[in-house]
């Protein structure tokens, strides 16, 4: 529990008004994706960068916890006050700054949602590609955070791939900038890379830096049906091959495609046994071209339908199928373990098939889409929590799983990060000595272990 | 039996992904996560659990929805928050009682000779109204209500309501669909004009239309209290006013009410009264939307709309919108002559009434609405056509604020232009 005169000196920080104490709020401030939950004892909504490192000086004087919180939609608890503390949330911090077309760069606040700064720089004729699924909701400041990825990462790359600089509260309550707005810069440690992916253990990002590049003229959209999963992963590498980088190339396997038509009822042939979604962006001819070659490279691999979009309203059509997917899922099973782990592209056939054989072996229904092009899967675990055991059986397939993935070259998670739900597994990826390093990094930073504390590393 | 108990299985469905905060109007003004569909449903949640109180807390969380309807269309699990809310203010009801607002309402919308100006006047439209009944009435004494504000503009009171001025029944030509009108409150009281040119148009197309002298509220105020035993008594007497005449269709040109018989008497009073759960389908099935049935009844727009040159924008009603009639409005609207249709930015967007959120929340309210008058501002239209009067008075409200004239038709009002 925290002292009634921290929680007085928290409002004569931000405001009465931007202090929360009411069991009813608390609880709305301790939920996540993951469906864990832990209650705070008092949520802050500081309004600048300087009212957060006030909120840590003071939180070290105190030494209360403090979990920093932009719109709460992570998968793997990283926003939860686990433990009790307090929860600072981001979100009043939601300018976008500047938007500068001459440099291709923006300066915003993480509050900002992601989707609104991409069409905030589109309006300019620039390009701001991470797109998590959550683009609509999350925001800039978690995206940093957990270094998100999404479908156009296979040709654009990650979050982290477009953050140049940063200001970042500390934990011990001082304010640092971290990188700058030039492509070239090398003086001293590269702290924007720590910090990106950082999952709010190293500090409270109060400003970032983006990159931004032009707007691609056009985009095409090709939906690829294969008679089995075979196919549709040498597509993948067919492709590649041939020196095509497609913005996105989404994997449905058949387990997914029964999901979504036993639901929508899509008409989907018979024979389908995994879907390829494909986008290709940039010059309308070069697009036009890329997409005839794509059609004649899969044609050989067991093609059992090949759909392009004439237009924006086709393409919403055949992206359908994607968008489907989560809300057929509980048809399956009421709760999912959403996984994301990551192979080298060309395992990703291994790798389901492995993970076939764990569903088989464990009993539990085991769904796989994804991010095809980068090798990053979607593996969800459906279980239900009222049938005795199911759960406990859930966590024995996912370490699997997650062997799996590392013993083809993989890693655990591409996306989400650890939290608490990856907690537990990170020696299977880590030698002591790399958890002591990050650790010793943490130590150095946070002295006191005040930043959302109790994430990442096993206990 | 615990309300919140019926919803159990849907409020386990929610699984805090939050899709739900790019789409809730509430969450958009207030920036708060118990303004949004899952931090209602994390509290209701507990509710259930026994360790969240029925408390002021409590209403307060649950008071700041609007019934919009705009999560559920969204969420990827399908959770059903309006339902849940209303449920959850059902159960703070039941264990608080009324608030005096709502016990108003009950007492007015229960009464069908209650129904009368002044006492409509006094208690669904006073907090409205009241700028315009001076100090001194009888009125505020009668109903001496702590949140009455007296800022809002709101449209005259008809004189004569709708319903006083027409026969029961007014016949039609032979063979052609016979047609009961559900006119709600608002037309019958406020928005007469809507009465009017719906009549008309369905006079127009040779329609027998059925005006059932023993309608009454469609209880959507009460239900936005958590009054459902209202609901359910008013929907008793909805069913027998509109069970009596065979008709082919239940029409409304107000999208609230409409809501009410083809959404929410089968979700919240067919559910928890089965004995009324097939009357309730029944209706439920005949009802649709006045622009709905006269596109489907090969309405000629260029026949009955034809006037001077005016330059609209269409707002989608919640109620409308939720139920999939966005289309056909607006395929009428382009077709009447004279009428330039332009869209404006977030047209689907909630104009901020929701029900009897306004009352309590008025300054929320607005300010969801502003985003909207701007959007109309923006589009250049000379007037802005929607499908229900609830919206109306809450957009003739946010413009008046803003000391804008764009004016605020019914799209029966524009389709029936040359038939006055």
């Amino acid at each position: 529990m925290i002292a009634t005169r921290v929680i007085d000196a928290l409002k004569a920080i931000v405001g009465a008004e931007n202090v929360a104490t009411d069991r009813q709020e608390l609880l709305c401030y301790g939920y996540d994706a993951t469906q864990m939950e832990f209650l705070p004892d008092a949520v802050v909504h500081p309004g600048t960068p300087e009212e957060i490192a006030a909120i840590l000086k003071l939180a070290n004087a105190e030494r209360f916890p403090v979990f920093p919180r932009g719109a709460g939609s992570g998968f793997t608890g990283g926003a939860l006050p686990k433990g009790g503390g307090v929860v600072l949330v981001t979100t009043r911090l939601n300018r976008i700054l500047r938007i500068d077309s001459e440099n291709l760069v923006a300066e915003v606040e993480p509050g900002v949602v992601t989707e609104q700064f991409q069409l905030a720089v589109e309006r300019l004729g620039l390009f701001y590609p991470p797109d998590p699924a959550s683009l609509k909701f999350s925001t800039l400041g978690g995206n940093v955070a957990e270094n998100a990825g999404g479908p156009r990462a296979v040709k654009y790359g990650v979050t982290r791939d477009f953050v140049m600089g940063l200001e970042v509260v500390l934990p011990t309550g001082e304010i640092i900038r971290t990188g700058g707005e030039t492509y070239k810069g090398v003086v001293g440690y590269d702290l924007t890379r720590l910090l990106v992916g950082s999952e709010g253990t190293l500090g409270v990002i109060t400003k970032i830096i983006f990159k931004l590049l032009p707007l691609p003229e056009a985009k095409k959209t090709m939906l690829t049906i294969f008679d089995s999963i075979d196919g549709a992963a040498r597509a993948v590498s067919t492709i590649i091959g041939n020196k095509i980088i497609p913005t996105t190339l989404e994997f449905m396997d058949h387990a997914t495609l029964q999901c979504v038509d036993r639901r929508f009822n899509l008409g989907l042939p018979a024979t389908a046994r995994a879907v390829l979604l494909i986008e290709v962006d940039g010059d309308p001819e070069l697009i036009e071209k890329q997409a005839a070659r794509i059609h004649e490279a899969v044609k050989p691999l067991g093609l059992v339908e090949f759909k392009v979009a004439k237009d924006a309203a086709e393409a919403e059509q055949l992206w359908k199928v994607r968008r489907l997917v989560s809300p057929s899922l509980r048809d399956v099973n009421p709760t999912k373990y959403n996984e994301d782990i990551v192979v080298p592209r060309s395992r990703v056939p291994d790798v389901i098939r492995k993970i076939d054989a764990i569903a088989t072996r464990y009993g539990i229904p085991i769904v796989n889409f994804g991010h095809a092009g980068d090798g990053n899967i979607h593996v969800n675990v459906m279980i239900d929590r009222e049938i005795a055991g199911m759960e406990e059986k859930a966590h024995g397939a996912i370490e699997e799983i997650f062997r799996a993935a590392l013993e083809l070259g993989g890693t655990m998670s591409g996306e989400h990060g650890v939290g608490l739900a990856k907690q537990p597994y990170i020696p299977l990826e880590l030698s002591p000595v790399q958890i002591a390093t990050m650790q010793a990094v943490k130590r150095a930073l946070d002295p006191n272990n005040i930043l959302n504390p109790g994430k990442m590393f096993p206990a | 039996m615990d309300p919140l108990k019926r919803v159990e299985n849907e409020l386990k469905k929610c699984v805090k992904c939050g899709a739900c905060r790019a789409h809730c109007p509430a969450f958009a003004a207030l920036q708060r996560e118990p303004a949004v569909a899952r931090g209602k449903v994390a509290v209701a949640q507990h509710i259930l659990k026994g360790d969240i109180a029925l408390d002021d807390q409590t209403y307060e969380v649950m008071s700041k929805c609007l019934l919009c309807g705009s999560c559920v269309e969204k969420c990827p699990n399908e959770v059903p928050t309006d339902e849940i809310v209303i449920t959850a203010r059902e159960a703070l009801a039941r264990k608080r009682g009324l608030t005096t607002f709502h016990r108003a309402v009950a007492r007015v919308i229960k009464n069908r000779k209650m129904m009368s100006f002044g006492a409509l006047a006094a208690t669904i439209l006073g907090p409205l109204l009241f700028r315009k009944v001076p100090q001194t009435s009888g009125l505020r004494l009668r109903f001496p209500l702590p949140f009455v504000g007296n800022r809002r503009h709101i449209p005259q009171i008809a004189r004569t309501p709708f319903m006083d001025r027409h026969p029961e029944v007014i016949q039609g030509e032979p063979g052609k669909p016979r047609v009961v009108y559900f006119v709600g409150c608002m037309t019958n009281f406020v928005y007469t004009g809507v009465g009017e040119a719906t009549l008309a148009l369905f006079r127009h197309l040779g329609c027998t239309v059925i005006i059932p002298k023993e309608q009454q509220c469609c209880g959507l105020p009460g239900m936005s209290g958590g009054d459902l035993e209202t609901v359910r008594t008013l929907a008793e007497k909805n069913l027998a006013a509109l069970e009596k005449y065979d008709a082919d269709y239940v029409m409304t040109a107000c999208a609230t009410c409409g809501g009410a018989l083809h959404k929410f008497y089968p979700a919240l009073i067919g559910k928890r009264h089965p004995e009324l759960a097939e009357r309730i389908g029944k209706i439920a099935a005949k009802t649709v939307d006045a622009a709905q049935l006269l596109q489907k009844l090969g309405l000629h727009p260029a026949e009955t709309g034809a006037g001077e040159a005016l330059k609209i924008t269409y707002h989608d009603p919640c109620h409308l919108r939720t139920r999939a009639i966005t289309r056909q409005p607006r395929e009428l609207l382009a077709g009447a002559p004279g009428v330039e249709l332009v869209e404006m930015e977030g047209a689907d967007k909630c104009c901020g009434l929701g029900g009897t959120f306004n009352v309590y929340h008025y300054d929320t309210s607005l300010a969801i609405n502003e985003g909207k008058s701007v959007a109309i501002e923006k589009s250049g239209a000379e007037a802005v056509v929607t499908g229900c009067p609830g919206c109306m008075m809450q957009l003739s409200d946010g413009l008046k604020q803003r000391g804008n004239r764009t004016r605020v038709m019914h799209t029966l009002e524009v389709l029936a232009r040359s038939l006055r």
